[in-house]
């Protein structure tokens, strides 16, 4: 009965108002559908326990609280009286109809990069929702950065709009990569360290930055901090099931698996992994490993044995589809720790697809660890088994611990 | 109804989050399947469970370290009486640490201050018969505190009677035979059951020399250490692959163990 | 005032093993399904987080995760001539509670009934006749042969992913197994366990004997397994915190390692927790259950119809809530009639502790179902005739832990307390090997269940009442039983070995097993079950009961496997009904 239910889940798309569906438009409705999973714009779009894209989820940037708006086609409170080429503006330009400024954490930077017809699609498939009614504060950062018209600066230096080229020497399934991750993938607004000014520094692109608490690691092609051990299939599994035989997705990116990647066809995360190893490689080489017999390893092997090895094994290989390889696993040696120490101290849990339900988690044992030994295991993890990677202090621990350890996520 | 994921001693628990949104590193990512997952706000547990396995971030349910230093529930005299009570049934001698110095009165003293104290978890409605079966197992309306106010109150008034001297003045062998006498109910204290307050001191002994050293007792893993018992490193893949050999690494408890330093 | 919901196509009461399987495979066809489980919801990094799940104290002695008795507890007393007292703190058997039910806290030891135990009635008639049968006997024929149970065994086990050696594939007896067992189509899902140095002790000593012993079927798992259901799990570590406790790591085959993630995906499907259900309710004539009824944690009452209704409240709790809703007959012990309660067994323990000098057992290094056993003195394996009793008995060496609070053992006459206790601890620990006999208990007229005349339960309703006493049969066999495991203990190189007899009258203060069975039993004939063979009630065709209450009597086997089995076997017989509702089968 499966299909049946699949069939009736796609009637609201076109019986809704707002839009008049007619039938040529279905292609398109069911294309821009697909390209809004690519965007993950529910992600940002939807509050906790709130209507899908309704809007009203506050993002904490370092210039204070910005909170998303509705994108249902709401006459008053959503973009229902918004046209395509408002829609092309906001996500080409940043700018709204009228003019106003968006902020980048709107990742608009990114969404430039996309085609003015796929962006006609995800406007057809938007007009397709239900009206919701929620009114969202749009105006909640400080002075002065409430001052939109101050985004006329930022933009001049650090924006560069225009729709993706793409790179006749590449090959199709790169290009598409490219398309995919330089544009509505907006990985980079993640994976790229930001400057003073909250924009991506395009010079470091992909190499890892510190978001909301955790580490997104570098995913270029580097051997010792990248992509580099991970084969294209690898990438694939991923980014389809948040798992591979080393690695299980949580914290952010478990979100981004389950809602936008592992619903995309294969083709395309085979374009993205693709991209992503052709790119080349960048990061920082690695340090030499801290001898075992320092205090700080000696300390975290005593705790590694006593409470991490039962799941991760003592030899740091972690069990297929249960608890992450900590051996070889670049996650662990990434230059920022924050992913995992603070997985430590709250929690995980990992990604749930249908071909695997179970989503294991990591225990919270913020409890039962203090900040030093967290530090002691950490910098254990980071330097055992082959791993090399700068020990972590227990001021690092206790400030991470202070922003996580009363978080709701 | 009882709370479930209820605290052992008792206390209120540490890490127990309302559902309020909260705004300091919230993420982008937080719930997103366009489920109805519903978390009460009053507790942790969830109600109604449905689409999406519930996970919030700090979860767990520790029990709260007992700190030790005073009594919250012996009077100085009673915790007096206990300590030389108790250091009698395990000594103190060349095997190591005793009851007494393995923390087993505060162990005892905060036990009774939580729900095993009152029996709360347990069935105390009546009538309460007077006369069960040995079959029947605890029939008593009694609960351990009161087991402990009247039963050394008991002990107190019959060695004053018969010895003239408290039980804490009594010698070694003077209080073993008397110990051995309650054990049997070869003596008769007054109003109270001799076998009553013997098994309550002598169970819960026991368990204060064996448990996590984070209830108060078992101080320095004494007990563990006295039988080898490793404690909860909950990995002995390895002991099974080599059977019949020593086990050499030091026990652990839930708060770790000297070489996790940082305490 | 009982506020009415808007109906659902299933209710299941209690989401344990058998409530969670039954609900994925429903919901999974599109079935509107609903869980009502009086206990809280329990997810494994948070309730059995790897920091506060090896706490003894907190959950082997304090029984934190058990049903607490202030919500419900039974009264016991061994013959009906005496009166029946509460049983104010859990020991003999310890009911489990929450999401996941017994199956977070049990041991995982999981076995299949011998083909001779469906039919043990005609079996021991046809070879001894009528006069070794005991007296006072209610044993029955099961309505299910084991060929027919077999390819669901098979299904249970692959969904657990039990760890063991097969014995008899196709009727090829297979070294290392079971001999004995019933013939299987397929190997275990998954190797069998490492075991410790008394098990290779007692498998030498056994295999010197000319007995055939085997490891011990296993739901503590031995490798990483992904089961039809899509869920993983991790290998066990031999933690020794296994029965009485969740599991830490995803190895321990629970609802919450092998169902519940796929479960929780279905989207027709919801868990209700902290709602106790009350009453099945039925229509004015009796003849079909509408829905049930249920208190949530604020005391609030509501009523939940719909169309079936599947009891998976644990074998006890299922035969009180059939009481309390009246559906089939009570059982009545002075008349001989009636149904509901009738043939109530449990389990026996009986056997040898050994000590031994200069060994290192290292007993903390332990799952919940290491152990070599044989069963070359259970069910009819071995000739009864000499000794005027039936049943038989697992036989296992085992070790399931070294937690020191319950287990300090020291060689027989050392004194319970003082200095030569304290030598006497740390002298034994290492060095005590158990070798016990976990036997079956035949069912008997004065064996049962009814509801108590004076005591309630936190909500008003009258306890369930447990008249139960080890009879001479189950003494004879027992005590026999004992004695073989003796002579293998002292085979084993023992210095000083203790026969353990079975403990008699029954006592309700220590621990002995939860294997609770019958009460709601599955018949050929209404009169002496109140089950049909597909577990169906019959007096009312839309009620199904599943779990250990359908035993007619007990084997010599931990219930689960067989309970899973019948789930699955059981879940046939509700698909057939929903394709054609009514009675399943004519009396």
């Amino acid at each position: 009965m499966r299909w049946l239910r699949h069939l009736i889940l796609l009637l609201p798309l076109l019986v809704v108002g707002g839009a008049r569906a007619e039938p040529d438009n279905y292609v398109d409705i069911v294309r821009g559908k697909a390209l809004a999973t690519v965007g993950d714009c529910v992600a940002c779009h939807t509050t906790s326990g709130g209507q899908p894209f309704a809007g009203g989820l506050a993002l904490q940037t370092p210039f204070g609280a910005i909170v998303t708006p509705n994108i249902t086609p709401d006459a008053t409170t959503g973009i229902g009286s918004w046209s395509a080429d408002d829609f092309a503006r906001a996500m080409h330009e940043g700018r709204r109809p009228g003019g106003t400024y968006l902020y980048p954490a709107f990742p608009y930077p990114y969404y430039t990069r996309v085609t003015r017809k796929d962006l006609d699609a995800i406007y057809a498939y938007l007009r397709t929702l239900p009206p919701v009614e929620n009114r969202v504060n749009r105006n909640t950062l400080p002075f002065p950065f409430n001052i939109r018209l101050s985004m006329i600066g930022w933009n001049m230096l650090f924006f560069t709009p225009g729709e993706f080229k793409a790179d006749p020497k590449r090959s199709d399934e790169f290009n598409r990569g490219a398309y995919l991750v330089e544009g509505l993938g907006h990985c980079g607004a993640c994976h790229t360290p930001f400057n003073s000014f909250g924009a991506s520094q395009n010079d470091k692109y992909l190499q890892g930055n510190r978001i909301d608490n955790w580490t997104a690691p570098n995913i270029t092609n580097d051997m010792q901090a990248g992509l580099g051990k991970w084969s294209v299939d690898n990438v694939v599994q991923y980014l389809k099931t948040g798992q591979t035989r080393f690695s299980l997705a949580s914290g952010p990116m478990k979100d981004v698996i389950e809602n936008s990647t592992s619903k995309m066809p294969d083709t395309d995360l085979k374009a993205i992994a693709a991209y992503l190893k052709e790119r080349g490689a960048a990061g920082s080489p690695a340090p030499a490993p801290l001898p075992a017999s320092d205090p700080r390893m000696q300390m975290g092997e005593a705790i590694f044995v006593d409470t991490c090895s039962a799941c991760h094994m003592r030899s740091g290989a972690g069990v297929e589809h249960m608890f992450p390889k900590l051996a070889g696993n670049v996650i662990t040696t990434q230059n920022d720790p924050a992913s995992l120490i603070r997985i430590i101290i709250t929690g995980g849990r990992a990604t749930a697809t249908d071909s695997f339900p179970t989503s294991p988690s990591m225990p919270s044992l913020g409890y039962r660890l203090n900040d030093s030994q967290i530090a002691a295991v950490v910098t254990y993890v980071r330097n055992s088994w082959g791993n090399a990677a700068a020990p972590v202090s227990a001021e690092t621990v206790k400030d991470l611990r202070a922003r996580v350890a009363g978080a709701g996520d | 109804m009882v709370e479930p994921g209820s605290l052992w001693p008792g206390k209120k628990p540490s890490r127990r989050r309302s559902a309020a949104e909260s705004h300091s590193g919230v993420t982008r990512r937080s719930l997103l399947a366009s489920a109805a997952l519903l978390i009460t706000t009053s507790g942790a547990t969830a109600r109604v469970v449905t689409k999406v396995l519930p996970w919030k971030p700090n979860e767990a349910y520790p029990p709260t370290p007992v700190v030790p230093g005073g009594y919250l529930f012996f009077t100085a005299n009673e915790a007096a009486l206990v300590d030389a009570f108790v250091d009698r049934l395990i000594p103190t001698d060349e095997l190591g640490p005793g009851a007494k110095d393995a923390g087993v009165t505060t162990f005892i003293d905060r036990q009774l201050t939580g729900p095993y104290g009152g029996h709360d978890w347990l069935y105390m409605q009546g009538p309460f018969s007077q006369n069960p079966l040995p079959t029947q197992g605890l029939q008593s309306p009694l609960t351990p505190r009161q087991q402990y106010r009247l039963g050394l109150s008991a002990l107190e008034s019959h060695c004053t009677s018969i010895f003239n001297r408290s039980f804490t003045q009594l010698s070694a062998d003077e209080q073993d035979k008397l110990i051995g006498a309650l054990e049997k109910g070869e003596v008769q204290l007054p109003n109270f059951s001799s076998k009553m307050l013997f098994t309550a001191i002598y169970t819960n002994t026991i368990e204060g020399f064996f448990a996590d050293p984070i209830y108060g007792g078992n101080r320095d893993m004494a007990g563990w250490k006295l039988v080898g018992f490793p404690g909860v490193r909950y990995d002995y893949r390895d002991v099974l692959d080599k059977p019949n050999q020593s086990y050499t690494l030091p026990p652990v408890g839930m708060q770790g163990r000297p070489a996790w330093g940082g305490r | 005032m009982v506020r009415r919901l808007p109906r659902k196509d299933v209710v299941i009461v209690g989401l344990g093993w058998t409530g969670s399987i039954l609900a994925y495979e429903l919901a999974h066809t599109g079935l509107d399904v609903v869980a009502i489980e009086r206990g809280p919801w329990r997810d494994t990094a948070v309730d059995f987080n790897i920091g506060t799940a090896a706490d003894e104290l907190r959950y082997a002695v304090r029984q934190d995760i058990f049903l607490r008795p202030t919500q419900e507890t039974l009264t016991m007393r061994n013959n009906p001539s005496q009166t029946a007292l509460p049983i104010r703190k859990w020991g003999s058997f310890l009911p489990g509670n929450g999401v996941g039910g017994a199956g977070v806290h049990w041991n995982g030891q999981t076995w299949r009934f011998l083909p001779d135990d469906f039919r043990i009635r005609s079996h021991m008639i046809e070879r001894y006749g009528e006069g070794i049968m005991p007296e006072g006997n209610h044993i029955q024929d099961w309505p299910v042969s084991y060929d027919e149970l077999e390819p669901y065994y098979d299904k249970f086990e692959r969904v657990a992913g039990i760890s063991g050696r097969a014995g008899n594939i196709k009727g090829e007896i297979q070294p290392g197994g079971n001999r004995f067992e019933g013939a299987r189509e397929n190997e275990y899902p998954t190797p069998a366990m490492k075991q410790g140095y008394q098990q290779e002790l007692f498998t030498k000593a056994a295999a010197n004997m000319g007995l055939h012993p085997f490891p011990r079927p296993s739901a503590n798992i031995s490798t990483a397994y992904t089961n039809p259901y899509g869920c993983s799990m991790a290998p066990c570590t031999y933690c020794g915190f296994c029965e009485w406790f969740g599991c830490a790591n995803y190895s321990k085959a629970s609802p919450q390692t092998c169902v519940l993630p796929a479960l929780i995906r279905e989207p027709t499907f919801e868990a209700r927790t902290e709602c106790e259900v009350t009453k099945v309710n039925l229509t004015v004539d009796g003849k079909m259950a509408t829905g049930v009824t249920y208190v949530d944690a604020n005391g609030e009452e509501w009523e939940q119809p719909a169309d079936l209704v599947l009891v998976c409240a644990y074998g006890l709790f299922n035969v009180r809530l059939l009481l309390l809703s009246g559906i089939g007959k009570p059982y009545d012990p002075a008349s001989d009639e009636g149904v509901v309660g009738r043939n109530y067994a449990y389990q026996t323990g009986s056997g040898s502790t050994a000590f031994f000098e200069d060994v290192k057992f290292n007993p903390f290094a332990a799952a919940g179902s290491t152990g070599v056993a044989l069963d070359d003195f259970n069910s009819d394996n071995f000739d009864h005739g000499p000794h005027g009793f039936v049943g038989g008995a697992s036989i296992t060496c085992a070790h399931t832990n070294g937690r020191p609070i319950r287990y300090h053992p020291t060689l027989p006459g050392t004194p319970a307390w003082g200095s030569a206790w304290k030598k006497g601890v740390r002298d034994a620990y290492q060095r005590v090997a158990n070798v016990g006999a976990q036997g079956s208990v035949m069912s008997y007229r004065n064996n049962y269940l009814d509801l108590d005349p004076t005591y309630k339960d936190a909500l008003g309703r009258p306890l369930m009442r447990m008249t139960f006493d080890y009879q001479p049969n189950e003494q004879k066999m027992a005590n026999w039983m004992a004695e073989r495991c003796n002579e293998i203990a002292k085979a084993m190189g023992a210095k000083v070995t203790q026969v353990n007899r079975l403990g008699v009258p029954w006592n309700v203060v220590p621990y002995q097993t939860t294997h609770n069975t019958g009460g709601t039993v599955m018949s050929s004939d209404p009169k002496t079950g109140v089950l049909n063979r597909y577990l169906q009630s019959w007096d009312v065709p839309n009620v199904f009961v599943m779990g250990a209450s359908a035993f007619p009597q007990n084997a010599g086997y931990n219930p689960t496997g067989t309970v899973g089995a019948l789930t699955y076997w059981g879940l046939d017989g509700i698909f057939n009904y929903l394709k054609s509702p009514g009675a399943l089968v004519q009396p």
